[in-house]
């Protein structure tokens, strides 16, 4: 469906490509939906070109709302988020459990669709994708790491992490190669052939760690990465995230309701019941984080 | 500390490895790969697997118990007539013994298409089932591998090697346990019964018998599959089996 307006009489049609002329005045529309269709070319090829790299917001969200309907219930999981993520940051989405934090990791990592709303990814509108090129998406440009490490049980600790570069079409050689170095840079350099369930749950992070980085992508999706770990180990998780972050530049967004999160953080955004509550600079953590000791906040004491 | 020249170097890679726009574009899962990715699948979840294949096996070990039946029966028939003729000398006392004889036989041919009929179902059933389940718990996976690039196309795929590999192995199992179990139950009845037998009858039976497994066990697998493939990825990930 696109919808043209009109050049003589500025009516606005939706059409499928299927009416060509204006249906009030009878001009010829041909030349306007030729001119829009180029356009959307264009701005496919923008999703593909990795040299257009310059945007300030890496991931913006527009209006964005889910609701997830269960029979006769409607359960409003997203009200209106509006978030932009700057390439190269660090960002923390805190909140409740329930609040809303993994239906926005999913609607950011185009692995659902919100029922209203939009986001973009580079610029590139992720509700104009086809399924293709969410998957590209998906290959390329994210990396996600969840609470459950979802490992594929049955594949070694290289097999999980060459796996996004097999669909990426890299050669077996480069793939292994490059999956090596990858589990050598987590510290699991002498783990490569251990299957999830001989790791423990630390070093299983540590793999999806090092699977999310497989296609060198532009953002780390983390959902609760520590919520499966014990205190030392998941300091351990954030330490690796926020490094690489630094080194690689990587964007990272993870979703978490642990205040450990916090002093590594560039930007947090708190969210509550769907909605954006308020965003924390650096600065303002530093300080909140100084008065903790002697005024406690109830909230962030989850 | 992670080797931070490592972490730079991992990232600045990635250069090299995207020499055109083409190349970037792609997403694939060569047949290969697929194949040893179900092979692990296979493998690894050998009980798991055995369970799957079990549905094949039996269900297809009936459908051959049926058919050797059927050709040992047919032998036996084919033997007892001969005999008969050969017997009974006279032509008079022929004409009646062949009347009951050929009413028999229809009976007996009724009552094996309803039993192959019957074993059908039992097959279909017990591998549609089975494949289902195999499905089913594994849509976690599914949803991760889509979060890795999977195309729905891919998973698919790897549920088509899967099943039909187990389907063929089943099937082959469940055609030799049912064949040998229906021959020694005929043997113990009519010692010569294995050479009154049609043997060219007999192999035919048994390759449509794989044939079935293989076939039925694709068509379990695939409508399950697709359905998986196509569910989005958050809700994969977040079903609880
Ligand atoms: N698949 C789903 N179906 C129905 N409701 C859901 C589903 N996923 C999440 N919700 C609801 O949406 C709200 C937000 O959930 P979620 O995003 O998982 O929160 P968080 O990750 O912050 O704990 C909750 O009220 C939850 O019950
Ligand atoms: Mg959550």
């Amino acid at each position: 469906m696109a919808r043209i307006e009109c050049p003589k009489c500025h009516h606005v049609v939706d059409t499928p490509g299927i009416v060509t002329v204006c249906p009030e005045c009878g001009a010829d529309l041909r030349g306007v939906m030729e001119e829009l269709a180029h356009r959307r070319e264009k701005m496919r090829d923008v999703a593909h070109d990795d040299s257009v790299t310059t945007h300030e917001f890496i991931v913006r969200t527009k209006e964005l709302e889910k609701i997830y309907v269960m029979g006769e219930v409607e359960v409003p999981a997203l009200r209106g988020v509006e978030i932009n993520i700057r390439r190269g940051e660090y960002l923390s989405i805190m909140g409740p459990s329930g609040s809303g934090k993994s239906t926005l990791f999913n609607m950011v990592g185009g692995l659902d669709k919100p029922t209203k709303g939009t986001c973009f990814i580079e610029e590139v509108d992720m509700a104009q994708l086809d399924a293709f090129e969410l998957a590209w998406l998906r290959c390329r440009k994210i990396g996600y790491i969840f609470q459950t490490f979802n490992l594929i049980p049955v594949m070694t600790a290289l097999e999980n992490v060459t796996l996004p570069m097999i669909f990426a079409g890299m050669s077996s050689d480069e793939m292994m190669e490059r999956g090596a170095m990858l589990l050598e840079l987590v510290g699991l350099g002498d783990r490569l052939h251990h299957k999830p369930y001989e790791l423990s749950g630390g070093q299983q992070q540590r793999v999806a760690v090092a699977r999310a980085l497989a296609n060198a992508p532009a953002i780390i999706l983390a959902d609760e990465p520590t919520g499966n770990l014990d205190l030392q180990t998941g300091k351990e998780i954030i330490d690796l995230l926020k490094e690489l972050n630094e080194e690689s530049g990587v964007t990272i967004i993870s979703a978490t309701h642990d205040l450990k999160m916090i002093d590594v953080s560039d930007r947090v955004v708190h969210i509550r019941d769907g909605q954006v509550e308020r965003i924390e600079n650096r600065a303002d953590i530093d300080l909140d984080v100084g008065s903790l000791g002697s005024e406690a906040d109830p909230e962030l004491d989850e | 500390m992670i080797n931070k020249e490592l972490a730079r170097k991992l990232y600045a890679e990635d250069d090299r490895l995207e020499p055109g726009a083409e190349v970037q574009r792609q997403i694939t899962l060569p047949w290969g790969q697929a194949a040893r990715i179900s092979y692990r699948n296979v493998t690894m979840r050998l009980g798991r697997a055995m369970i799957t294949g079990a549905g094949v096996v039996l269900g297809i070990a009936f459908l051959c118990s049926v058919w050797t039946a059927k050709v040992a029966q047919e032998g036996i028939a084919r033997f007892e007539a001969t005999s008969a003729t050969y017997v009974g000398g006279e032509e008079a006392s022929l004409a009646p013994g062949a009347e009951e004889a050929e009413a028999e036989a229809k009976a007996r041919a009724a009552r094996q298409a309803w039993l192959v009929v019957m074993s059908l179902l039992v097959s279909a059933v017990g591998i549609t089932n089975s494949m289902l389940m195999s499905v089913t718990e594994r849509f976690r996976e599914i949803g991760t591998m889509k979060c890795l690039g999977a195309l729905d196309e891919f998973i698919v795929r790897l549920f088509l090697i899967e099943s039909a590999v187990l389907g063929m192995l089943g099937s082959i199992v469940g055609a030799i346990l049912g064949h040998l179990i229906m021959l020694v139950v005929y043997i113990t009845k009519e010692r010569g019964v294995a050479a009154m037998m049609d043997w060219g009858q007999m192999v035919e039976y048994i390759l449509i018998a794989l044939g079935i497994g293989t076939v039925l066990s694709l068509f379990a697998a695939v409508p399950p599959a697709v359905r998986a493939a196509r569910m989005p990825p958050a809700a994969a990930l977040s079903t609880e089996i």
